[in-house]
């Protein structure tokens, strides 16, 4: 079976490898993203005032995601999930850079990053 | 208790812990620190996974320049968070409803869920064995071959966003005086010196 030669190749190297007979399965690497993403959710309706803390959350969600992207790639011994985790890395990175260049700008002009007062487009 | 589960419980739980200080922390400077904390973990995780690749390019993308950024930026502004923060104990029932809600529909997915048969293996690009050609080796093949267009189109996006960043922040402020090397050139004699004609005496 695939899964075991992966884990048989992971301890090889590591003599760590996530594999199956470690008692560690894909189900544990999975709870922690369902987890991990709950928290990211759970995060923007805490603080829905402060813009920084939703950005960050919306990246612990990403991070979740990649987690589970990796983790599905290794058990299913496919390559794709840990390129287009790559890809996912690579989004979440250019949305931090104009999300927080767009806060600057918007700070410098009206001396606030509240979510409240973010609507002057409201008409 | 083997080590690489109690490896991998240490580092989902540290994970786990510095997300929740993430969301919850008073000052914001110690959530990008709490933030810098979970991708390190994250990128532990990876490596358990033997995505080794993967888990040092989220140390250097994340930690190395997103969680930078937000540190920059939060340190940058001059904002009162103890006012954004106000609402904080209001929202927590509902968050936290909506949060157990959201978790309890992902264990019903994940406990009904399963793989089809043979759909382990049969995916577009096998793994290889990791004693003849590493991760990264591995990936790059993939990468620079059968997933060129994506590849170069992350390219192409994460230019956009540095032009757009660039663009957004880029100020044109008034009351500097700039040089203007056209300007300079173009300057001709006529427009700077006078020469004028003084009666003797009469300069005074």
């Amino acid at each position: 079976m695939p899964g075991d030669v992966k884990t048989r190749l992971c301890c090889v190297r590591f003599r760590l490898g996530g594999g199956r007979d470690m008692g560690i399965g894909l189900s544990h690497y999975l709870t922690v993203a369902a987890i991990l993403f709950t928290l990211g959710v759970v995060g923007i309706f805490l603080n829905r005032k402060n813009v920084i803390i939703i950005m960050m959350s919306i990246e612990l969600i990403l991070l979740a995601v990649n987690i589970n992207m990796v983790a599905f790639s290794v058990f299913l011994n496919d390559l794709g999930g840990q390129v287009f985790s790559l890809l996912i890395l690579t989004v979440a990175a250019a949305e931090a850079a104009i999300g927080l260049a767009i806060m600057v700008v918007y700070f410098r002009n009206r001396g606030t990053i509240a979510v409240e007062d973010i609507n002057m487009m409201k008409g | 208790m083997s080590i690489p589960g109690f490896v991998f419980y240490l580092t989902s739980g540290i994970l786990l812990a510095s997300s929740v200080m993430v969301i919850s922390a008073r000052n914001p400077v110690h959530s990008v620190l709490y933030l810098i904390l979970a991708f390190f973990q994250a990128a532990g995780l990876f490596i358990l996974l033997g995505a080794e690749f993967i888990g040092m390019i989220l140390v250097i993308v994340y930690v190395g320049a997103v969680a930078v950024l937000f540190l920059f930026v939060v340190m940058m502004l001059d904002i009162n968070f103890t006012e954004l923060r106000q609402g904080f104990l209001s929202y927590l029932p509902v968050g936290l409803l909506i949060g157990f809600v959201l978790l309890g529909e992902l264990v019903l997915i994940g406990g009904a869920w399963q793989f089809v048969d043979g759909a382990v293996g049969r995916g577009v690009a096998p793994i290889p064995p990791a004693d003849q050609v590493t991760n990264a080796q591995a990936l790059g093949r993939v990468i620079y071959t059968q997933y060129i267009y994506p590849f170069q189109g992350t390219g192409i996006i994460l230019l956009i966003a540095m032009i757009g960043a660039i663009v957004l922040t880029l100020q044109h402020r008034q009351d500097v005086r700039r040089q203007d090397i056209g300007d300079q050139v173009a300057r001709r004699r006529e427009d700077a010196v006078v020469l004028r004609k003084v009666p003797t005496g009469g300069g005074a």
